[in-house]
């Protein structure tokens, strides 16, 4: 083998003072970064396959450890950076497609950075969480513009009963994460968590372990293009079904699982051999145009007669609010939105850094849009990509959202620390691999625990948002652009999001 | 002088309604409102009257306000394409020297064209007399239509209630429905058009308080084709009472439960058919759910009710008397006009007061 021409990104630091040599690291290194040598009793570690993940400094009982971007400079050149050669350097040596996991790294704009929400003052009042009744509950799915009642005997009754909704008593789901892509574990964690919170996980496109079928009341199942694990028993276990069109890391491509994701239990549950990689269509076979997911969309709602929202996500590309609307009209009661900032297990990494819109600009024209048809009421909007904190999703609802998607944050509650290394099943925080060595390190009782905490606290903190503005139901937030001014934005970004700018 | 930003305003409203239709004065309502003169700043005050025109009471009765001879060009022009003119002659009005820099007022008493309901063969004549009034109201610059209901009208000015009363010569009038507002913007700019009542219809709604789910209810509104530009919360709760009472004919007390939605707490609380109701009102109407401070009244033909906000940040004040239900921002202006009344409460937080015609009663 000839000499690799790259560099090491990383490099380990080791308090040689504190170090107590009890090899904790490298037994928790799955990259085999740290050593120890028995003859000269020493510590050793190559930065080499450092992926910063962190998981040796944070174990470390002596806190001896830290993890360093390496000192090695390369010239300075604005064109090129150190990530643009060592792109080439790797594709030279592999002829390859890079490779990457999660939401892109590069410095896209957070519009939500650049959008202020109001507060009460003076001339009505805010109103207090701590004491005062204040209501998240959202229900998703195809609504009537009006209802059909009955007065004959005085009090209103129903005479027909409205499309079955999914009741989120927070308005945050989590985002679709195949069993495959993530452990077993971590997919326990989510269910689990969503069933405590009153909200929802997907188990995007990996089909559903005979073991979660339990939690089925709080699961979205996907319907990909590579149909892994989608039988009559996984639609009917489900409260709703999500037809997965596009994701916002890889717009316009399929699902990667590599193969070596791919044991026994994968294999079951996704009906595929063990070891096989996992590749979904770039498109759904049976799905070319509007008029195909028309029937797909049926289909589904057939085979479950009618008893769950189908939704249909997409990745938030140039002309999303033309495809929602479609998918609206073609039958979908929920409508995901993916943008570009949006996460995923493993895609090619130009593919995840350069395609999509972000997902603040896709929701407002979705949302505007929807409404300026006068279909808005019959399909619910759920956005994703990227959402940090309760603050953005906040401001999603007021942009028009329901509810959003989380998974990225979900991650980092179980331990995650964002290394983007998913792809290669090395996880050492026992999340996004298959190892049962690494599976193990991720205790679906502390993870559960702390994915209810995280929805806890973001709620606690909507609340907040909510008393200040001086509403107490999430109805009143939800598309109330009113309440959300732009800071620092072009006249073009602020008719896009449908918001004035701060101080009008 | 037509301010487009949205308004949001302090007040005081009063309303005083006779079950029986029994057709009363107007010393009631202006002594009623002008004990709470000090909750308004003289920047806007009205009236509503139902049961006044009873020798048209089969014609629209549209109060207009023009701001120049161009502005009543406009509007007559485009009221022509809609109605017959039965009538049309100024309101009347007296001298009161604190009431300045007044709009030409002008009143026309129309029935919807033949050839025009044939050709907007699926829009009802009601629906009809909405699209005309919204369309001079966003389209003629310098004309306003007040109201636009069969046998009622709206009365109002910048200035206090008492002497937009005095200035309208509403002692020269009789109705079975009075409702009043005092106005206290804390925008300084103030507008004819933009006190209250608001009117469409024979709706009217006077309203104190700030609707901090405006920004939702007027997207809401917008689904329906209701196209709000006037910048204020009152308006969104005219048209959401338009929708939801006239075009998706909930009950009063009906409506009442999506405008205030009962908290989810409550709803599960509830026996399951009205659970189900209730729930799924919320469900397919949360967009029309008024959130934040509001005391409202809400006149029409045949009843008055007035509602709070559902955790009431704002006053409502009600009483029983014989055939008169009173219902106010402050009980001293009950008592003013009506000083032992058999029954007096307080309006309990997004529970309707409904106070509303005998059956029979014509």
């Amino acid at each position: 083998m000839t000499i690799s021409y790259l560099t090491d990104d990383y490099e380990i630091v080791r308090d040689e003072s504190k170090c107590i040599k009890c090899q904790v690291c490298v037994r928790q290194c799955a990259n085999a970064v740290h050593s120890y040598d028995d003859e000269s009793d020493e510590m050793n570690s190559d930065g080499g396959d450092c992926a910063a993940c962190q998981r040796c400094v944070t174990l470390c009982p002596t806190k001896a450890l830290s993890v360093r971007r390496r000192a090695t400079e390369f010239r300075q050149n604005a064109n090129w950076t150190g990530p643009v050669q060592t792109g080439i350097v790797k594709q030279a040596e592999t002829g390859g497609v890079l490779l990457t996991s999660m939401g892109t790294d590069k410095p896209h704009p957070i519009y939500w950075d650049n959008i202020v929400l109001n507060a009460s003052q003076v001339t009505n009042p805010s109103i207090d969480p701590l004491r005062e009744p204040m209501e998240l509950r959202t229900y998703l799915g195809r609504k009537p513009d009006s209802l059909d009642l009955d007065f004959s005997d005085g009090a209103p009754r129903l005479k027909s009963q409205i499309d079955k909704q999914l009741k989120l008593e927070t308005p945050i789901m989590f985002s679709a994460m195949s069993y495959g892509s993530i452990s077993y574990n971590a997919c326990l964690s989510l269910a689990r968590a969503s069933q405590a919170a009153g909200t929802f996980y997907n188990t995007g496109e990996g089909g559903l372990h005979k073991d979660f079928y339990e939690y089925g009341p709080n699961t979205i199942v996907q319907v990909a293009s590579g149909r892994f694990g989608v039988t009559p028993e996984y639609l009917e276990a489900a409260a709703a079904i999500e037809i997965k069109i596009g994701q916002g890391a890889k717009p316009g491509i399929g699902g990667h699982l590599p193969g070596e994701k791919v044991n026994k239990a994968i294999s079951e549950t996704r009906m595929i051999p063990e070891g096989s990689d996992a590749i979904s269509p770039a498109p759904h076979h049976d799905i070319y145009s509007i008029e195909d997911l028309r029937q797909l969309i049926y289909a589904l709602k057939e085979a479950t007669n009618y008893t769950k929202p189908v939704g249909v996500k997409i990745s938030a590309v140039h002309n999303v609010a033309a495809i929602a609307s479609g998918s609206v009209r073609a039958g979908a009661d929920i409508i995901a939105i993916d943008g570009i900032r949006g996460g995923t297990g493993a895609a090619p990494t130009v593919i995840r850094d350069n395609i999509g819109l972000p997902i603040e600009l896709a929701l407002a024209a979705v949302d505007s849009r929807l409404r300026e048809e006068g279909i808005r009421n019959q399909a619910s909007i759920v956005a994703a990509g990227g959402f940090r904190g309760s603050a953005d999703i906040v401001k999603a609802i007021a942009l028009g959202a329901d509810a959003v998607y989380v998974a990225t944050a979900a991650l980092i509650a179980m331990g995650c620390h964002v290394c983007q290394k998913c792809y290669t099943g090395r996880c050492n925080w026992g999340i996004a691999t298959q190892d049962p060595y690494l599976v193990r390190r991720l205790n679906p009782d502390v993870g559960t625990r702390r994915l209810t905490n995280l929805l806890r606290a973001w709620s606690l903190e909507i609340k907040e948002f909510l008393g200040a503005m001086g509403v107490n139901a999430i109805e009143s937030l939800r598309g109330n652009r009113a309440h959300l001014r732009g800071v620092g934005l072009t006249d073009t970004e602020l008719r896009i999001l449908g918001i004035q700018p701060a101080g009008d | 002088m037509r301010d487009k930003r949205y308004i949001p305003s302090g007040c005081a409203i009063c309303g005083i309604m006779s079950e029986q239709g029994r057709l009363f004065g107007s010393q009631m309502i202006m002594s009623s409102i002008a004990t709470m003169h000090f909750r308004a700043n003289g920047l806007g005050g009205g009236f509503a009257a139902y049961g006044i025109y009873p020798e048209h009471k089969d014609y629209y009765a549209l109060h207009l306000m023009y701001d120049s001879q161009a502005g009543r060009d406009g509007a007559e022009a485009l009221l022509k394409n809609y109605f017959v003119m039965r009538l049309d002659e100024y309101i009347p009005t007296r001298p009161v020297p604190v009431v300045k820099n007044r709009p030409t007022l002008w009143r026309y008493f129309v029935s919807v064209k033949e050839e025009v309901k044939e050709e907007l063969y699926d829009l009802t004549e009601e629906d009809i007399v909405v699209r005309a009034v919204m369309e001079v109201n966003r389209t003629i610059t310098d004309a306003f239509v007040a109201s636009s209901g069969k046998n009622m009208g709206v009365f109002k000015g910048v200035g206090y209630p008492e002497d937009i009363g005095e200035f309208f010569k509403l002692d020269t009038y009789k109705a079975y429905i009075w409702t009043s507002h005092a106005r206290f913007p804390t925008n300084t700019s103030a507008w004819w058009g933009g006190a209250h009542p608001f009117g469409l219809l024979d709706w009217s709604i006077v309203h104190n308080g700030e609707i901090s789910s405006y920004g939702i209810n007027r997207r809401y509104l917008s689904n329906f084709g209701y196209e709000c530009h006037l910048q204020t919360d009152t308006e969104v709760i005219t048209y959401l009472v338009d929708l939801l009472m006239r075009k998706h004919r909930l009950p009063a007390e009906t409506a009442a439960r999506v405008l205030a939605a009962p908290f989810w707490k409550s709803i599960e609380r509830e026996p399951e058919e009205e659970r189900t109701v209730l729930e799924a009102l919320r469900t397919v109407y949360g967009g029309a759910l008024l959130n934040g401070p509001f005391s409202i009244l809400l006149g029409s033909a045949r009843m008055m009710m007035g509602l709070n906000d559902r955790i009431k940040l704002r006053p409502m004040v009600a009483a029983r008397d014989k055939d008169l239900v009173f219902m106010a921002s402050e009980e001293a202006a009950i008592r003013a006009v009506c000083r032992n009344p058999e029954h007096i409460w307080s309006a309990k937080a997004g529970e309707p007061v409904v106070a509303a015609l005998k059956d029979g009663t014509q």
